[in-house]
């Protein structure tokens, strides 16, 4: 099935100071909001390891990847893929994550991925 | 009687071509001149040594033991000035003489000078030796101002190095783009804003006429009548052989001493090698041609002639930190034939281009990015035809990963230009010589011994070949920012960075990890006392909103109680406080005070606004508490006044970052009850005097802190405290402990430096801690100022549609 968007207004862009990440509750998710200065990122603000909050991670890059090291032991999650690249060749999960864009100064989160995979279940 | 060979200049190629004349024979007599006073060191890294990134241990070639070892008449500081080649002498400056079989031209070449005047004047320099560097580094310094007469590689490698010593530097250049024999202009265009976003001014198309002040340099005059502010002026506008002995001995000398595919120059008994020959009409300004001709002139000298020196066609690569540029070859597309490829983002500030005829490499200039530089060396270099890979030229299929990059590298492929070592080579010296830290690669193949630009190339080959590799010892702080700390320190004060994202910027790989980004905010915040720009985004959550993270993801709170000391007030507020905001755990922590666990986020400032107390700063990597007993207020037993001294201690350094955590305890007698001998910084208290310990530690080790001082007053026992805490917060690395600290500089050297210090180095460290401080203040005050929103729970301005449809 081709799902439609679904753009949602989050916050002002200015609520995220560059380089940082914030939490926003939508409902039940709990989503990490990161600003990297040209674009914004979102995913599921959940580790992998042991439910670390993201969002007050220290971010950084590695070779491609943009990345955050969760605050509790240092994983380091893939801001654009989710994927957990340190600890290396882990099996875990990867991370969910959202589609992000700015309009007008406001930081929009398209939520459709979230709909069609919750319905499906 | 041992032939008698004598070697006029003790530089890079003359001691390379001796290494190898040593490979052949041993059966020479060798003595070899040198005016300057060093032994073999490697010129090419002066820049780094201007920059500040490596001193001059780091770049000594042969040591004297070498010399030694070889047997070889070494004089330094002495010049040669006379030849006579009939009777076969030498004659120095001071007139002795030194009889030869053989003579070695390696003689290299000077600056030089453009016809101008004022070249005389105090305050202008060349840039070819040590101590020219030297000279450079002592002068310069922030309020100087620098000016670079030439836009070449050695004029900007000054420039900058200048600059990254505090000066504010110009660079004076006659064409009108930087670079113009190694880059075409666009690349010289990327190349000059690089060099204009450090903050390097770039004057180009100017040609200087004159060079005005007094006895010292002033200022700077171009042909047009301009005239720029100079008190330091550095020449580098191009070099020339030092030829001229070689026309006393006679021999042909045309720009430079000629010499043929052998390395012989029309004498039969002389020999010429380095920058001072001229082989086909072809002058030298780059060390790798030079080692080849050191080869092949010792197979000819020791009479194995038959190897020939074919010229080349040399690879430039820039060393400065952040700016890469490369270029080989020709890249000059006006000939018929030739096709140019190219690649440019601008906002990266990358440009390629390759230049191809007949499909195969002929030049390439690369700035932005030199990474691939080994591919295009090889392709030039074996004449590869390219044809099947066109759409591979510039960006190769990516690889899988580092490992797989080095392996694909073909056997003969050359891994280090400057030495000419191959792959082959190095992994020869790994299997044969068990090679496997990078000192014993440069011992064994001198593989990136030249220009260093290969290092991070042989250490991914010895990782993946090497079965026991060692990373060598300097411990870089992360693959970030590759360098040690003590180095990045020095970066930030000379280069006046103040906040991280510059550090990472211009030493490191612009983005950083939860490694590097805490540790350079603890060394910005300490090199420049508080007066740095605070960025929090790259600091570790617990010093964004001044509260422990949790396991679930709550804080913990813990108000400061100076010394342990409390009043029933304050514990009825915490009590309330508790109660209002459902804390679910107090308790007494190992630190004498109150910790109110598994508060959310959002939920701190109203809380310290309740409390009405300062930040404990229990999260910190700074001072958490002073511990104190009674002491004699009310001990029985108490011989001094723990408690007031302790309070008093805590006072003057809260608030302030230490490299680890930091736990301090006073105590008003030896039975010690606050534990002061197992703390970083312990006062004890005797009849009539405080004993000051420092080092001490009671977590997963114990260790007992040493002692630093015993003194008499109160004050002085306050003041030894501040000495140390301020010596170890400037000193220490990030993430090192007091107790590792004093074990690895010794408590002879600490002693030395901080109470047994000159009055003016005592001071000073007292005068940087008393500007931390000022600059410092309780954290949780930012319950009034937030930083956006800090402590906020942002809700979403709508809900999705259809979320909660079922
Ligand atoms: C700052 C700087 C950066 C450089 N960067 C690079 C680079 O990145 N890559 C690269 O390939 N090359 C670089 N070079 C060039 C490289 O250093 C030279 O090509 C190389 O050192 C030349 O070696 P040489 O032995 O011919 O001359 P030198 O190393 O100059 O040695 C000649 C020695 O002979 C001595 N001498 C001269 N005349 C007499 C006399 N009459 N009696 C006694 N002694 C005498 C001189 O004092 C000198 O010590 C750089 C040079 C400088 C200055
Ligand atoms: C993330 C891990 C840790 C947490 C959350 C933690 C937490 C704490 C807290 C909250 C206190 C009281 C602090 C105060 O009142 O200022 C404390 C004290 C202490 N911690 Fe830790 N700590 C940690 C790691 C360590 C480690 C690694 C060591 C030793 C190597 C250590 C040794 C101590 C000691 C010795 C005290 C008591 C200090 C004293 O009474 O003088 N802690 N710790
Ligand atoms: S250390 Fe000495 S002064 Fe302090 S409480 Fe113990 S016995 Fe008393
Ligand atoms: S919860 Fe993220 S690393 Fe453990």
């Amino acid at each position: 099935m081709n799902s439609p968007t679904n753009w949602t207004q989050i916050t002002p862009a200015a609520d995220i100071p560059m380089r940082e990440g914030r939490s926003v509750k939508m409902g039940s998710l709990n989503i990490a909001l990161f600003n990297l200065g040209d674009r914004f990122l979102a995913v599921e603000n959940r580790c992998p390891h042991g439910h670390g909050p993201l969002a007050d991670g220290i971010v950084g890059g590695h070779g491609l990847a943009t990345t955050v090291t969760c605050p509790l032991h240092n994983w380091r999650i893939c801001l654009d893929s989710g994927e957990v690249v340190k600890p290396q060749a882990q099996s875990s999960p990867c991370v969910r994550t959202y589609p992000a864009k700015v309009e007008n100064g406001i930081v929009m989160i398209d939520m459709s991925k979230k709909l069609s995979t919750e319905q499906a279940a | 009687m041992k032939e008698r060979l004598v070697v006029i200049g003790n530089g890079m190629a003359g001691v390379a071509c001796v290494e190898q004349i040593l490979k052949h024979t041993q059966e020479f007599d060798i003595t070899i001149f040198g005016d300057e006073t060093h032994t073999n060191y490697n010129r090419i890294m002066l820049s780094s040594v201007l920059a500040g990134e490596k001193e001059y241990d780091d770049i000594v070639l042969n040591g004297i033991d070498w010399y030694q070892k070889h047997r070889i008449n070494t004089k330094l500081g002495v010049r040669i000035a006379d030849i006579d080649s009939a009777v076969r002498t030498v004659t120095d400056a001071d007139g002795n003489v030194t009889a030869y079989d053989k003579l070695i031209f390696a003689t290299g070449s000077s600056a030089f000078i453009p016809p101008m005047a004022g070249v005389d004047k105090s305050g202008v320099f060349v840039f070819r030796t040590y101590d020219d560097t030297r000279q450079l580094l002592e002068l310069s310094g922030p309020g100087i101002k620098a000016v670079v007469i030439g836009g070449g590689l050695l004029g900007l490698e000054a420039a900058r190095g200048l600059q990254v010593q505090g000066c504010d530097v110009t660079v004076v250049h006659l064409a009108d783009t930087l670079m113009e024999r190694q880059l075409d202009s666009i690349g010289g265009g990327y190349l000059r804003s690089k060099m204009e976003a450090m903050g390097i001014r770039v004057l180009c198309g100017r040609s200087t006429q004159a060079l005005l002040g007094g006895t010292h340099v002033e200022k700077v005059l171009f042909k047009d009548g301009e005239e720029i502010d100079a008190n330091l002026v550095v020449i580098a506008a191009g070099i020339r052989p030092n030829s001229a002995l070689g026309k006393q001995a006679g021999v042909t000398v045309n720009r430079g001493i000629v010499v043929n595919d052998q390395m012989e120059t029309s004498d039969p008994n002389i020999f010429a090698v380095g920058e001072c020959t001229e082989h086909n009409g072809q002058l030298f300004g780059l060390v790798a041609p030079l080692f080849e001709q050191g080869k092949v002139l010792a197979a000819t000298i020791t009479g194995n002639r038959g190897p020939v020196f074919a010229g080349a066609s040399p690879a430039s690569k820039l060393k400065i930190m952040g700016v890469e540029v490369f270029s080989a070859g020709n890249f000059d597309c006006s000939r018929p034939g030739v096709e140019a490829i190219r690649y440019e983002d601008s906002s990266l500030g990358i440009y390629k281009k390759l230049v191809l005829k007949d499909g195969r490499l002929e030049g390439v200039i690369l700035v932005g990015d030199a990474s691939d530089d080994h591919r295009y060396m090889d392709w030039l270099r074996t004449n590869k035809d390219l044809s099947g890979q066109r759409r591979h030229l510039l960006a190769p299929p990516p690889a899988e990963d580092k490992g797989q990059d080095v392996a694909s590298i073909p056997e003969g492929d050359t891994i280090c230009g400057c030495l000419g070592v191959t792959k082959g080579d190095i992994i020869h010296a790994i299997h044969a010589d068990g090679v496997c830290t990078m000192a014993q690669l440069k011992d064994k193949t001198r593989a990136s011994t030249g220009c260093g630009s290969c290092t991070s190339l042989c250490k991914s080959l010895l990782r993946a070949v090497a079965p026991e590799f060692e990373e060598d010892k300097a411990k870089v702080l992360c693959d970030c920012v590759p360098f040690p700390q003590d180095k990045i320190r020095e970066m930030i004060q000379s280069q006046r960075l103040k906040s991280v994202q510059d550090v990472l910027d211009i030493y490191g790989n612009g983005r950083g990890c939860e490694i590097c980004k805490p540790a350079i905010s603890y060394l910005v915040d300490v090199v420049w006392c508080g007066d740095h720009e605070e960025d929090r985004s790259a600091r570790f959550i617990n010093d964004r909103v001044h509260a422990n993270i949790q396991k679930d993801g709550t804080f913990s709170v813990v108000p400061r109680m100076r010394g342990g000391v409390t009043t029933p007030a304050e514990l009825r507020k915490i009590a309330e406080v508790a109660e209002k905001y459902n804390v679910p755990l107090v308790k007494v922590t190992g630190s004498q005070r109150l910790d109110l666990l598994g508060v959310k986020k959002e939920d701190l400032p109203k809380m310290w606004e309740d409390l009405g107390m300062p930040s404990g700063q229990a999260y910190a990597k700074g001072l958490r508490m002073v511990k104190t007993c009674v002491g004699d207020e009310f001990c029985r037993f108490g011989t001094q006044s723990a408690l007031s001294t302790g309070i008093e201690l805590e006072r003057r350094l809260e608030n302030l970052y230490t490299p680890h955590k930091t736990k301090l305890a006073v105590v008003g007698c030896p039975r010690n009850c606050a534990e002061a001998t197992v703390k970083d910084i312990g006062l004890i208290g005797q009849d009539g005097s405080w004993q000051v310990v420092v080092g001490g530690a009671a977590g997963k080790g114990v260790r007992k802190a040493d002692l630093l001082i015993t003194v008499e007053t109160t004050e002085l026992a306050l003041e030894s405290a501040e000495l140390f805490f301020q010596y170890y917060r400037e000193n220490g690395h990030y993430l090192e402990r007091s107790y590792d600290f004093v074990e690895r500089l010794g408590m002879e050297k600490v002693r030395r430096e901080t109470v047994y210090a000159v009055d003016e180095a005592r001071q000073g460290l007292l005068d940087r801690l008393r500007k931390s401080k000022e600059r410092s203040s309780d954290a949780w005050l930012e319950r009034y100022n937030p930083r956006a929103t800090q402590f906020v729970q942002i809700e979403p301005m709508e809900t999705p549609v259809n979320e909660f449809a079922n």
